[in-house]
Formats: C-alpha cells, sequence, structure tokens
C-alpha cells in the first residue's frame, strides 16, 4: 500500500455535508493544483455554472489566481498525455470507475487505458456528499463529460495556436488533435508539455449526443477486473501498515445497554493495550485472534434496558409515532381531489394493509478501517460510501479540524445503502491514538449483523375505490416508518391522500438500496392486482387503463411482450404476475413466473422478465448486471430475508441463521433494455429492484389464490390450508 | 509456540503461530496473502475457500496444524507468470463480478470443482458452488463463466485427441 502524498495543499472546495462542523473554506490556487498534480492541463467542474459563468466569461479562464470553491470534479492532462481524473465518488462493484471512465473516453477521444480515475479520497478529489441515491450517473457522468469535452476544446485551441489555424477545422481522434484538411497531428503529450493551464468549465458545451457515441453506450468489462481475479485488489480490510496492531471492540449485550464497570486486567496481561473511554472499551493487539481473546477476557457488568422485540414489531410502529420527516424522499404528505366522498361513494371499496421486516445489507466485505495518526493528522483507510461524511464523523469524534483528517476508500466489498457511516473508521482511530501505532478494525459477520443498521420496517395501510369499468376513483395510502421513497402513486387518480407517519424504530435504521421504495411498490402494486381483481380486469389491461405515463407503459408492454403475457398456465402450481413503478428517474416493469409446491410448501421463483428505461445507456453490459444483481438481491427481501429480534438483541445474526440468495434461488433471469438515446442518462442501481415483490406477490396469487401482504413472504415456506 | 512447516502456492512456509489458529487468519495476516476473504467465520459464504490437495476448502474454519505438509492453493497462486488461469479468464470475460468480493472464493470453489468433474451440468455447478455467497447477485454470470471455462479447458485435450 502506498503512503498518502502529503502535500501542503488541502483542497477542499466546499462541503454540503448534512452534519458537518464549522464551514472552513480553501481557496485553491492554480499554481496550488498543478504543485500537486503536475504540469499540464487542468479542468474544474463547479457546481454553480451561473457563478461560473460570470467568472469563467468568454476566456474561461477566472480572473486572479484561485479556482471556484464549489467543485465536484477535476480532470488532469499531465505531460506525458495520461489523464488523471478526481471524483469524491466511490466504487463499492456498482462499476462506476468502469462507466464514468468511458464517458471521460468518448468526450476526450483517447482510448480508456490512459484514463484513470482518483476516487474517493478525501484529500485528492472534490467534496461529494456520497455515493447512493443512484445519483452517480445523472450527475458525475455528466460533469466529467462536460469537464472532458472541455479539455478536448482546450487542446484543440493550443493545436490550432501552433499550427496558426482555425480551432473550427481540428478534431480530436485518438489522443491526437489532428487537421485533416493537412493530415498533420500531435498528441496530447506533445500538446501538453510545459503547459500550466486551468481552466473552469464552462456552463455548457455541446456534448457528443448519445446516439453518436462510440465508447460510451458500449458493453465494457470491468475496468481493472484483473485485479480482482487474480486476489490481487486490496479492500479496505485487506489494508496492511508496518507496525499494525488489529483492534476489536467490546459490544453491550444488548441494544441500548450502559457500562457499569469494568476490568480489563486479564486482557492487559493478555499482551493487549485496553481503550476505556466513556461506554467505548476496545483493545489493540498484536494479531486479530489475540484481540478477540482479550476482548473475551475483559469483564465488564452492563446495565441493560427493557427493548421493544420483534414479535410486536408492527404494533409498535403504527403506536409510536414521532416527529421529523423523510429527507430521502417523495414529501411526507399529499393530497389532491376529496378523497373521503370518493371513498365512500365507491362502486367498489378496497381497504388492505401490507408490512416489510427489517432487512440487513449483508455486504460481503464487513465494515473495515485502517487508522493512523501523525501527530494531530489523521489517516483513514476503509470502506464507506460517505468519505466526506466518515471525515466530518472523524473530526467530530477527535475534535480536530477536518483538515487534518484524510479518509481514503479503496474500491469496496459493496454497501447497498448499508456503509454511509464510520463506525469502523472511529474506532480504529481511537485505539490508533491509544496505541500510538496504526490499527485495524474489521468487524465480523456477527458485529455487522448487530451494530450496523438495517433496512426499516414498516406499515402501509392502503384504501382505495373504483368504478366497475376499472376506473380508479380514490386512494389514500399510509405509509409508518418505512420511509416516503417510491410513496406517490404514478396512477392516474383524481382522488388521493398520501401520508408518510415517521415513527419510532425499535432498531437503529439507515438507508438501503432503493430505500423504501420496494416497500411503498410492494404495497401498491400488490393493491392494483387487488383491484383488479375485484372489478374482474386483466391486471395488465387495468393498469394500462389507469396510466397515462408513456414511458412506465413502454416498460409494462415491453416487459409483457417478453414475458408472453396472456399465455394459459402449462402445470399445477404454476402462477404469474406483474410489478413496476418508478424510481430514482428509472422506469421498470417487472414480471415474475412462480411455481408453488403445495406437499411441500416451497414456492420458487422460476423466471423473472424485467423491462428496464433509464435514458441513454452508458453500458449495456454493465446496467444488465445491475439489473440482475436487483432481482437476485430483491429475492431475498421479498423471499425469506427477516432480522428477528428480542428485547435488545438479534437472535439471526449470522449467516447460517439468516438466509441470503443463493446459486439455487436464481430464477431465469431476461432483461429488456429499453435505450432511449433522446434521453439524459440516469442511474440503475436501485429502481430495478422494486418491481420484482409485487410481481412474486402476484404471481403467488395467480398460483394459489392466496395473497401474502408481509416481505418477507415464504420465510417457511407456504402454507396452504 | 510450534513452528509449522505450510506449503502454499507451491511455496515453503515455516509460520510460527498457535495451531488451532484458521488458515485464514495464517494467510491474512501471517503471510499478508489477502487474496483469500473473510466474509462469515462460519463456512457459510466461501469467500474464504482455498484448495487442499487439490479439494475446495473454507479456509476461515480451516485449523492451520490440520494443512502442514498439504499442498495449499489460494488465488494468489492460480495464475502461472503472465497466464491467467482457464477459469479466472472466463471470470473477467463474463465480467461475473460486480464489487469482487467473492470472486477469488467463488474461482477457487469453480477450480476445484472442474478439477473433479470437467464438465459438469448446470444443476451440478449449482449444487456444488450453493455454498458461495454472491451479495451482489452475479450468479448467472459466474454460472455462464464456469461453463465457459469447462469448454475452454475442454478444448485443448479434445485437439490433443484429434491429433492422435
Amino acid at each position: 500500500m502506498s503512503e498518502p502524498t502529503k502535500s501542503q495543499v488541502v483542497l477542499e472546495p466546499e462541503r454540503y455535508e448534512l452534519r458537518a462542523a464549522a464551514p472552513y473554506h480553501f481557496d485553491v490556487g492554480r499554481r496550488e493544483f498543478f504543485k500537486l498534480l503536475g504540469a499540464g492541463i487542468v479542468v474544474v467542474s463547479a457546481l454553480k455554472p451561473a457563478l461560473v459563468g460570470q467568472e469563467s466569461g468568454g476566456a474561461r479562464q477566472r480572473r486572479g489566481d484561485s479556482l471556484p470553491r464549489e467543485i465536484d470534479a477535476w480532470l488532469h492532462i499531465g505531460e506525458d498525455g495520461k489523464v488523471t481524473v478526481y471524483t469524491g465518488k466511490a466504487e463499492m462493484g456498482q462499476n462506476i470507475r468502469t462507466s464514468l471512465t468511458q464517458a471521460v473516453a468518448e468526450e476526450l477521444h483517447v482510448p480508456m487505458e490512459t484514463i484513470k480515475l482518483v476516487m474517493g479520497d478525501t484529500q485528492l478529489t472534490p467534496f461529494d456528499m456520497g455515493t447512493f441515491g443512484s445519483r452517480t450517473t445523472p450527475t458525475m457522468n455528466l460533469q466529467l463529460r462536460k469537464v472532458a469535452a472541455a479539455a478536448r476544446d482546450t487542446l484543440i485551441g493550443l493545436a490550432a495556436a501552433h499550427w496558426k489555424t482555425e480551432a473550427q477545422h481540428l478534431v480530436a481522434d485518438d489522443g491526437k488533435i489532428r487537421d485533416p484538411r493537412t493530415n498533420q497531428s500531435l498528441d496530447y503529450a506533445a500538446l501538453t508539455k510545459g503547459q500550466q493551464l486551468a481552466q473552469t468549465l464552462p456552463a455548457e458545451d455541446p456534448l457528443i449526443p448519445a446516439s453518436n457515441w462510440k465508447v460510451a453506450g458500449r458493453s465494457v468489462s470491468k475496468i481493472n477486473g484483473r485485479e480482482f481475479v487474480t486476489g490481487a485488489h486490496r479492500y479496505p480490510s485487506d489494508q496492511r501498515l508496518p507496525e499494525m496492531l488489529y483492534g476489536k471492540v467490546l459490544r453491550p449485550p444488548s441494544f441500548g445497554a450502559t457500562l457499569v464497570s469494568l476490568d480489563p486486567k486479564k486482557a492487559e496481561q493478555m499482551g493487549a493495550a485496553v481503550v476505556h473511554d466513556g461506554d467505548f472499551v476496545g483493545v489493540a493487539a498484536s494479531g486479530s485472534d489475540l484481540a478477540a481473546a482479550a476482548v473475551a477476557a475483559i469483564q465488564a457488568e452492563w446495565k441493560s434496558e427493557p427493548q421493544p422485540s420483534g414479535t410486536e414489531l408492527f404494533d409498535y410502529l403504527k403506536k409510536n409515532p414521532a416527529g421529523g420527516s423523510d429527507p430521502t424522499g417523495d414529501g411526507d404528505r399529499y393530497e389532491t381531489g376529496k378523497v373521503d366522498p370518493a371513498l365512500a361513494s365507491a362502486d367498489h371499496k378496497l381497504q388492505s394493509n401490507y408490512t416489510v421486516s427489517y432487512i440487513a445489507h449483508v455486504p460481503l466485505e464487513p465494515r473495515a478501517a485502517l487508522a493512523k495518526w501523525d501527530g494531530d493528522n489523521l489517516t483513514v483507510w476503509t470502506g464507506t460510501q460517505r468519505p466526506f461524511g466518515v471525515r466530518g464523523q472523524l473530526a467530530e469524534a477527535f475534535r480536530i479540524p477536518e483538515e487534518h483528517v484524510r479518509v481514503l476508500m479503496p474500491d469496496t466489498g459493496s454497501g447497498y445503502g448499508g456503509k454511509h457511516t464510520g463506525e469502523a473508521a472511529i474506532e480504529a482511530a481511537r485505539l490508533a491514538r491509544a496505541a500510538k501505532r496504526p490499527v485495524k478494525v474489521v468487524w465480523t459477520r456477527e458485529e455487522e449483523f448487530s451494530w450496523a443498521y438495517f433496512r426499516p420496517a414498516g406499515v402501509m395501510e392502503v384504501t382505495s375505490a373504483v368504478r366497475g369499468d376499472g376506473t380508479i376513483t380514490g386512494w389514500e395510502f399510509h405509509n409508518y416508518n418505512s420511509g416516503s421513497a417510491g410513496i406517490r402513486t404514478y396512477y392516474d387518480i383524481p382522488n388521493q391522500r398520501i401520508v408518510f407517519h415517521p415513527t419510532k424504530s425499535p432498531l437503529r435504521q439507515g438507508s438501503y438500496r432503493a430505500l423504501a421504495a420496494t416497500a411503498n411498490h410492494f404495497a401498491r402494486e400488490s393493491h392494483m392486482d387487488e383491484l383488479a381483481h375485484a372489478v374482474k380486469i386483466d391486471p395488465l389491461d387495468f393498469r394500462l387503463k389507469n396510466l397515462k405515463d408513456q414511458r412506465l407503459r413502454a416498460v409494462f408492454e415491453a416487459a409483457a411482450k417478453r414475458f408472453g403475457w396472456g399465455a394459459s398456465k402449462t402445470k399445477p402450481g404454476q402462477g404469474f404476475g406483474m410489478g413496476g413503478g418508478y424510481e430514482k428517474l428509472g422506469y421498470i416493469a417487472t414480471f415474475a413466473e412462480v411455481n408453488v409446491d403445495r406437499k411441500s410448501g416451497e414456492v420458487k421463483v422460476v423466471r423473472v422478465v424485467s423491462a428496464f428505461e433509464c435514458g441513454a445507456v452508458v453500458n449495456p453490459d454493465g446496467l444488465r448486471n445491475q439489473i440482475e444483481g436487483s432481482n437476485v438481491q430483491g429475492l431475498g427481501g421479498a423471499l425469506f430475508e427477516a432480522i428477528t429480534f428480542e428485547n435488545g438483541k438479534i437472535l439471526n445474526g449470522r449467516l447460517s441463521q439468516y438466509r441470503v440468495p443463493r446459486f439455487s434461488d436464481v430464477p431465469l433471469l431476461d432483461t429488456v433494455l429499453i435505450d432511449r438515446t433522446d434521453l439524459p442518462s440516469v442511474g440503475a442501481g436501485e429502481c430495478p429492484m422494486i418491481g420484482l415483490a409485487p410481481a412474486i406477490a402476484n404471481a403467488i396469487v395467480d398460483a394459489t389464490g392466496v395473497r401474502l401482504r408481509s416481505l418477507p413472504m415464504v420465510p417457511d415456506g407456504l402454507k396452504i390450508g | 509456540m510450534p513452528k509449522l512447516g505450510l506449503a502454499i502456492n507451491g511455496r515453503a512456509y515455516t509460520v510460527d503461530v498457535d495451531p488451532q489458529t484458521s488458515l485464514l487468519t495464517v494467510l491474512r495476516e501471517g503471510l499478508d496473502l489477502t487474496g483469500s476473504k473473510y466474509g462469515c467465520g462460519e463456512g457459510q459464504c466461501g469467500a474464504c475457500t482455498v484448495l487442499i490437495d487439490g479439494k475446495a476448502q473454507r479456509s476461515c474454519i480451516t485449523k492451520v496444524e490440520s494443512v502442514t505438509g498439504r499442498q495449499i492453493t489460494t488465488i494468489e497462486g492460480l495464475a502461472t507468470a503472465d497466464q491467467l488461469h482457464p477459469v479466472q479468464a472466463a471470470f473477467l470475460d463474463a465480467d461475473a463480478m460486480q464489487c469482487g468480493y467473492c470472486t477469488s472464493g467463488m474461482i477457487m470453489s469453480a477450480v476445484a470443482l472442474l478439477k473433479r468433474n470437467p464438465a459438469p451440468q448446470e444443476n451440478e455447478i449449482i449444487d456444488f458452488m450453493d455454498g458461495n455467497l454472491c451479495r451482489c447477485g452475479t450468479y448467472p454470470r459466474i454460472l455462464g463463466a464456469i461453463q465457459k471455462a469447462a469448454r475452454s479447458m475442454a478444448a485443448p485435450s479434445a485437439a490433443k485427441r484429434a491429433a492422435r
């Protein structure tokens, strides 16, 4: 592992951190950039184009020596022609290192191999709020394309000056600027030699339309895939430093327990350094086994408070309202028309309740961090979706300015929304400070199950009204605790009341891939089938009758066609169902075929067809990979994943007790991509997941007549009475 | 502590550890061979899979004393010089990974499977690989990669037979 470069400048334009301490601003000078990055060309992307436009003017150079503060990415072309892109985004399996490289290669007209992405390093990359919410493709991909286009134009300008000709005659082609009239060319290295050019991205730079893409829009394998198949890639938990110790934290026996007394003697006799600071107790030792044994030898007395249990979960959520709101979703309350009269005067009125359990992310790499102090300066390598957020947490925890903290995120063993926080980073740093040596903390799977956080559990209550002809006239939807992402209906209903109710949560909860959209779509799309059955209309016809959104209609129709919707069943136990929706700017329709073995109660998802539309497709194969992965991961929460807990303890916090999807669970996955090259590219890591659970629920009804309204649906199989 | 002799990737090592220590800990902490991953510590996820005398074994639940004098192969020992093992090449070609954390264990299990059964049926692959978890859900690609590797490993020997 390479030591972090010690640089005099900390490139820290601005922060948008929700919980950060005092906002520090550092003006970044052009000269400092080149001191850090080397000579060449730098193009900076600023978040507020208006401000930049004012500063950059036609000359594209800022007056004075400093660049704007609100930078979200920059690109450097060195004197050797090598391209380095700096972004605060983090790679954990979404393959954005590859898709962002494609975007830069496209606009800059260079081979992908010449581009290096520096990601998620708080000292080298611009501030970034975090990698979540499917934001990388719609925002960072677009910004980097603009940055690369601006760099290309700068190179063309340099070549034009060199040849004393007009820029409009020149083209960029395979790492060179060429004059097609004379066929003379100059490569980027030659053009960059001796330059120290910095420019701020103009507000609008013409981009290559998706229909003309050459590199973007094509399937490209994981860019550094070889490091992964050879075991050479170093994940956060693989990091190592000379003199490094292994840390381990003493966990309370249950949530909310407080430490009464502590006797560390036995642990110290074993050769471990014991740190006791408030409720934090941990050890640092020469090996992880020794650290674990030392923690086990600490004699601690805890005081526990009674805690809610899983058996009363949904009741608890209904009875324990809390303040606040859900900033991640679609708003907490939405009302249109007159819903009460519509429900009162309905031809058919239907009321159903749905629930979802807490589930765990189970990233295969658990939380891990390696921390190292140099005086008051702290460096931490850790797996997190929010390197800058974790830097803020570390600064706050140790009461040091953020510019003394550097967080680096090596490409990580997945997150799925579960790695927004910096627990392991803080623990490693606390132990390292006491031990005066670098300390690595890697959570065990059991720690990951108990001391991380969960996808929220929730209760959804739906009341609806429909006319005999299949027109939905009233829709009332309440969500307790799970969240407001995807809570709004995309069906055209004149009278609606939609409310998110924040409640107290018995367990620590947080982000999870697709957030509450999974729960809200499960309830809504299950209910749509219930309504269709009530008025005896085919579920697809019923949806289309109440749906105007053309993009959503298109995915439903495409998936139905590929699935062969309307075909007769060919065997007993077979069932077909659908679900779909709109989330994070993408459109999905999912059709499922299930087989229910009435004797054994086994429910097997046999086939899943997904039609997905996310604007112009950047990397078709990478996109398919994300959609397939969403379906496989979604199977777990739909069928069998649930955290069970009792009085402050997780009861199934091991992989031998918590079932996640395996090879044998995987259905035939068929994916239809609708490539809208006329629309901006948006993200795909989350939306494809949301249609699966209702599609399975509706298929189970089709197979058995049994309506399952709780996720997971069949943790113990399906008993048909 | 007693010194133990280990043969890993064709190289002899002597380690000075408690014989009860897991092979995974010895590989990762003692020898800095970090390609084998920790995922669960109870043999449930397969991320730590290595070959012991050619057979797949979960190194997290393997005591180091039980493998002295045996041939241990880890992901780091699979490729020769610049030549990837056909299973590695197939995983790369099929893009059979997202975060890649399960990849080394998947590859080691697949190598063991193909050693035992060079032309496995799809259901045989699924049965054998069911103990390896990919939380990103790339199973269909991994399945395809293993089938592809089986074909490419069979091809040279088929060619040899044809030449005879």
